[in-house]
């Protein structure tokens, strides 16, 4: 039987009091995720239960019980005092998937800091804008990583403390570094957790912006109420379930669904910190019998690339429930996996913003292939007619996928940008910048988004930063970015670009350029296609016109071009 | 063979890794191991059909196809031999 049960049953006298009762939390007590996620599960008799599994690089695996997370939080919490943080300090995490990440993240909420996670693919100037953004004052790194902080260490006046948690003592440490290990460290049996409240802030996640530079979302504690009850209901962790998040918790999916979640759920979980390959997947889940798997589409259309075949070669018969996050599912995924796996991957649908899962499919809710599913009981969602900004008076037509922004996870604003941050209701709806349309029966159908976000593998990239990095290339006179369909990643990043005088287009300057973004931001706001041209669509006024690049991406009617320079 | 090997480390070596990193080798894991990710997989296959002229097709470039310097040069010798 399934946690949610029947949600019809559910969606007609929801609580997220539900939620609160099975925590033990009632409204005005202390709340802090970091000891409900390890103290309170020891508390629970858990505490020799397996938490987490994690294979590395190499292979190797390391087991951790309730206690042992408990315990390496508490130090990991006691260092970061020691150095003189405190509440609502901003601490980045700047890693790989290992296990200092995920332990790092609750000793940092243990002591009411701010855990800041910043995926470790990030290039300098990605991880400038959002260090200097949010005045970090420490980062947990690794020495892979280091290098990329020390470029712009001189730009960070407020980084106080680069904390190097495998640094083996053959290179000296530099400035404002300090050495810190896990494995050497003293074990902490007693942490005096902040006392944080409902309200008192935990985590910032940073996301793309159409026209500026990227925001950063800020959750609270009291968060911890919908990703606790969402994991139980759409995800149906149970108390024997071996749990694999595949997101890197550099994203929003691997810190709610990666350590938050699971972990207030005493649930063991397994962390792969490897590159992606088919049967090294495969070989995971039958080595640790994985029950739930939580993945993303572009994962599930790489599996299906590697054919049924290779499936055959292996014991999946552990996994009893999957689903999936990131962008839209289609059908033919869906399909695929209820013939190879025997289950269907339900799709989840969130955002950042949202901090939980809002739409979903639903564990003995009838599965609709490449239908995002209902809103989750205790969540209203709506379609907006955009021109009169009011939910439609009937199912069926394409509009604005709007929220009310009423759940304990919704994000509480824009980090020192409270423009922004209203700039996301109309009427009084919180607007996820997504359209969609809903059918007779209330599933949501998703039909793409109302804005210039690349969805890419699940990832968004702002043009505009994109944008704004290529111009810096001593080559590139002029920049338009937009997104190109591609059947794995359902979006890649496209440039268009105008050299400067003396420069000539070139297969050799197209690497070169690629190149220069993927270090200076991330492999995933890399152009994988560079068109050079002679110029770029404009408006009169000179703004460049990227709906018209886009449309011919997608093979869409370009609409009205009045205002177009050269009309 | 062995000239092709050496350009690709070489590539890998300059684009992919950090001064200080560790050195790796032509069986080193490369996507597996984490030095080179899918996405960086795209520049990796645009350097190797810019310098020996080839097309390598997207069903060919797979992240096992790609995760040492040894298959790389098996595929694009592949390619090559195609060419010719």
């Amino acid at each position: 039987m399934s946690h949610i049960g029947s949600y019809e049953t559910r969606i007609k006298d929801f609580d997220w009091a539900i939620s609160e009762k099975e925590l033990g939390y009632k409204p005005g007590d202390v709340i802090n995720i970091g000891w409900y996620a390890t103290d309170r599960i020891c508390q629970m008799g858990k505490a020799a239960k397996t938490a987490l599994i994690h294979e590395g690089f190499t292979g190797s695996e390391k087991r951790y019980t309730y206690n042992d997370i408990r315990l390496a939080s508490n130090a990991i919490g006691a260092f970061l005092r020691g150095l003189g943080l405190k509440d609502e300090d901003r601490v980045c995490l700047f890693m790989d998937r290992i296990p200092e990440l995920y332990l790092g993240f609750l000793g940092i909420l243990k002591i009411g800091a701010i855990a800041q996670p910043l995926f470790s693919a990030f290039g300098d100037e990605s991880l400038l804008v959002r260090l200097s953004n949010a005045e970090t004052s420490a980062i947990l790194t690794q020495k892979k990583h280091v290098f990329k902080v020390r470029k712009i260490l001189d730009k960070l006046p407020h980084l106080k403390h680069i904390i190097i948690v495998d640094h083996d003592g053959k290179a000296p440490l530099k400035e404002r570094e300090v050495a810190f290990s896990l494995e050497g460290s003293k074990p902490v049996e007693n942490l005096e957790c902040f006392p944080t409240k409902a309200e008192s802030p935990s985590v910032l996640h940073y996301t793309s912006g159409t026209t500026g530079m990227p925001k950063g979302v800020q959750h609270v504690h009291y968060s911890l109420i919908s990703q606790y009850l969402t994991a139980k209901w759409v995800l149906d962790l149970q108390e024997n379930d071996i749990y694999w998040c595949t997101a890197d918790p550099g994203w929003v999916t691997g810190t709610s669904y990666g350590i938050i979640a699971p972990f207030s759920l005493g649930v063991t979980q397994c962390v792969l910190d490897s590159g992606f390959s088919t049967e090294a997947w495969y070989r995971f889940i039958e080595k640790n019998r994985i029950s739930m798997w939580y993945s993303a589409p572009t994962a599930i259309r790489s599996l299906m690339k590697g054919g049924d075949e290779v499936v055959k070669k292996f014991d999946l018969s552990c996994l009893r429930h999957l689903a999936s996050v990131g962008e839209p599912l289609n059908s033919e995924a869906v399909v695929w996996s209820e013939r190879v796996f025997g289950k269907p991957f339900l799709d989840t649908y969130w955002q950042t913003e949202t901090g939980c899962i809002v739409i979903s499919n639903y564990p003995g809710m009838e599965v609709r292939p490449g239908s995002m599913g209902k809103p989750f009981p205790g969540i209203t969602g709506t379609i907006l007619d955009p021109i009169r900004n009011e939910p439609y008076a009937a199912p069926g037509k394409i509009g604005l996928v709007a929220l009310k922004f009423d759940w304990p996870s919704r994000m509480r604003t824009y980090w020192r940008n409270p423009e922004a941050f209203q700039k996301k209701f109309r009427n009084n709806w919180y607007m996820t910048g997504d359209r969609a349309k809903m059918d007779q029966d209330g599933y949501y159908w998703f039909a793409g988004r109302d804005d210039d976000i690349i969805n890419t593998a699940g990832h968004l990239v702002s043009p505009f930063e994109v944008e704004s990095a290529l111009l810096e290339h001593p080559a590139v006179a002029e920049s338009a970015v937009v997104s190109k369909p591609d059947p794995l990643n359902l979006e890649v990043v496209k440039a268009f670009v105008t050299v400067k005088p003396g420069f000539v287009a070139s297969k050799d300057l197209d690497l070169e350029i690629m190149n220069f973004i993927r270090k200076k931001l991330s492999p995933l706001a890399m152009p994988q296609e560079i068109e050079f041209v002679d110029s770029l669509p404009k408006t009169r006024s000179g703004k460049i016109m990227r709906r018209i690049l886009h449309a011919k991406e997608w093979g869409e009617d370009i609409g009205d071009t009045s205002t177009l320079e050269n009309e | 063979m062995e000239g092709l090997k050496d350009a690709i480390l070489q590539y890998v070596t300059k684009e992919y890794l950090e001064d200080d990193s560790e050195p790796i080798d032509f069986e080193t894991a490369l996507i597996s191991g984490g030095i080179v990710d899918s996405f960086s997989m795209v520049s990796l296959k645009r350097f190797l059909e810019n310098k020996y002229g080839i097309q390598i097709p997207d069903d060919k470039a797979t992240p096992e196809a790609f995760d040492s310097v040894n298959k790389i040069a098996t595929l694009v010798e592949e390619f090559v031999g195609k060419k010719g």
